[in-house]
């Protein structure tokens, strides 16, 4: 079958576990377009939902740190963090061995991955899915780009890593849905978590919007640090979206800094029918 | 090796249950399971979410630390600027304060 979805949305802890220190017209908009983003994502159909998240030490450490990670469980569970501070109750997530093994093999063909049988999700996968799946009964294959531990893959790996999973996608049966969660920029949990740019937000959803890799690919590290924090590190799971769905574009649904939530927080989603690829009736 | 026991143990702190038990029955063994200075066992033992955050502990693991020694989140933050102001710079890491 085909990529049947693909967007990309936010996922800070803030958007469940501090919703009473927003604005309500703020909590109420964006929880509003994130039940719009389900919506859309349920008239696809899907079989299963890759996230390509960006985890912040819940599985993960420098002791063994994997550049790229793919989830290859029977299931999952999360969230890892209390339930009453991220405002969401522990769950099992169904996951899919089977389907998993195949894609990280396909994948593997483009891309060194590393793979994972265990995996307890954190905020950055478990805010997602409380809007997207709020039943948990759809199948979820996590995957993990490390923006956490320094040294960070260059971000035409993040690309590339989505255009093989594309392929990956392609050559699989099932329907298959794709959401990358992340910030822009964002400077979370340190003094200045509230701190958002703007500029730089409204700069780079365009670019991600349009699908100009070459633009895409120009920031560098040192240029996100500066105008991002180190949050904005997290664009890499936008970047690899972008790779999986070459030559479509995508419609920015909602952006607002909603500094509470500690980053802008935005939904957007794919058009598909654009990518000249195989697509799914 | 400095830091990285440190993040080490609060990594393993916030995902592992039997962790979690021992620092609570047995805070001083748990420590030695780990290469800390002895700054960064008083900053743990105290706790000081400051000086912990100035050492350079990754703010994805700090900020679990603070709720589970009761710090409400407008305190973390705090805590963070007022170990800035006591100690200085934040040392090493990626997870600076840089002006507003």
């Amino acid at each position: 079958m085909a990529l049947v979805f693909a967007g990309v949305c936010s996922h800070a802890p803030g958007i469940t576990g501090r919703t009473h220190l927003a604005k309500p017209e703020d909590k109420d908009s964006f929880h509003a377009a994130y039940d719009g983003m389900r919506v859309s994502l349920e008239e696809t159909r899907p079989d299963a939902l890759i996230v390509i998240g960006a985890e912040h030490f819940a599985n993960f450490f420098m002791n063994n740190m994997p550049t790229f990670a793919i989830g290859m469980g029977d299931s999952y569970e999360g969230p890892i963090e209390d339930e009453a501070w991220l405002g969401i109750k522990k769950h099992k997530v169904p996951g899919n061995r089977d389907l998993s093994t195949r894609l990280i093999q396909r994948v593997m063909q483009d891309v060194d991955v590393s793979y994972a049988e265990e995996w307890k999700f954190d905020h950055g996968i478990m805010v997602p899915l409380n809007f997207l799946t709020p039943r948990y009964d759809l199948d979820i294959i996590p995957i993990n780009i490390n923006c956490q531990g320094p040294p960070l893959s260059p971000l035409a790996r993040s690309y590339a890593l989505g255009q093989a999973l594309r392929r990956a996608c392609d050559e699989t049966p099932e329907r298959i849905a794709l959401v990358g969660t992340g910030g822009i920029s964002h400077w979370p949990a340190t003094p200045n978590s509230g701190k958002i740019n703007e500029d730089f937000d409204r700069e780079f959803l365009g670019i991600w919007a349009a699908n100009k890799k070459s633009e895409l690919l120009a920031y560098t590290d040192e240029d996100i640090y500066r105008r991002a924090g180190q949050g904005g590190f997290e664009i890499r799971t936008f970047i690899a979206v972008a790779g999986a769905t070459a030559g479509a574009t995508a419609d920015i649904r909602y952006y607002r800094p909603i500094p509470p939530f500690a980053v802008g927080c935005t939904i957007g989603v794919v058009n598909l029918q654009q990518a000249g690829m195989r697509t799914a009736a | 090796m400095i830091l990285y026991y440190l993040q080490k143990l609060l990594f393993q702190l916030n995902r592992d249950p039997a962790t979690r038990k021992q620092y609570e029955s047995d805070f001083d063994g748990l420590l030695m399971e780990y290469d800390l200075t002895h700054e960064e066992k008083e900053a743990l033992g105290k706790p000081d979410i400051g000086l912990l955050y100035v050492l350079g502990v990754n703010g994805q693991l700090l900020m679990h630390y603070a709720a589970l020694k009761g710090y409400a989140w407008p305190d973390y933050i705090q805590s963070m600027k007022d170990g800035v102001a006591q100690h200085g710079p934040v040392r090493a890491g990626i997870y600076t304060m840089v002006e507003d």
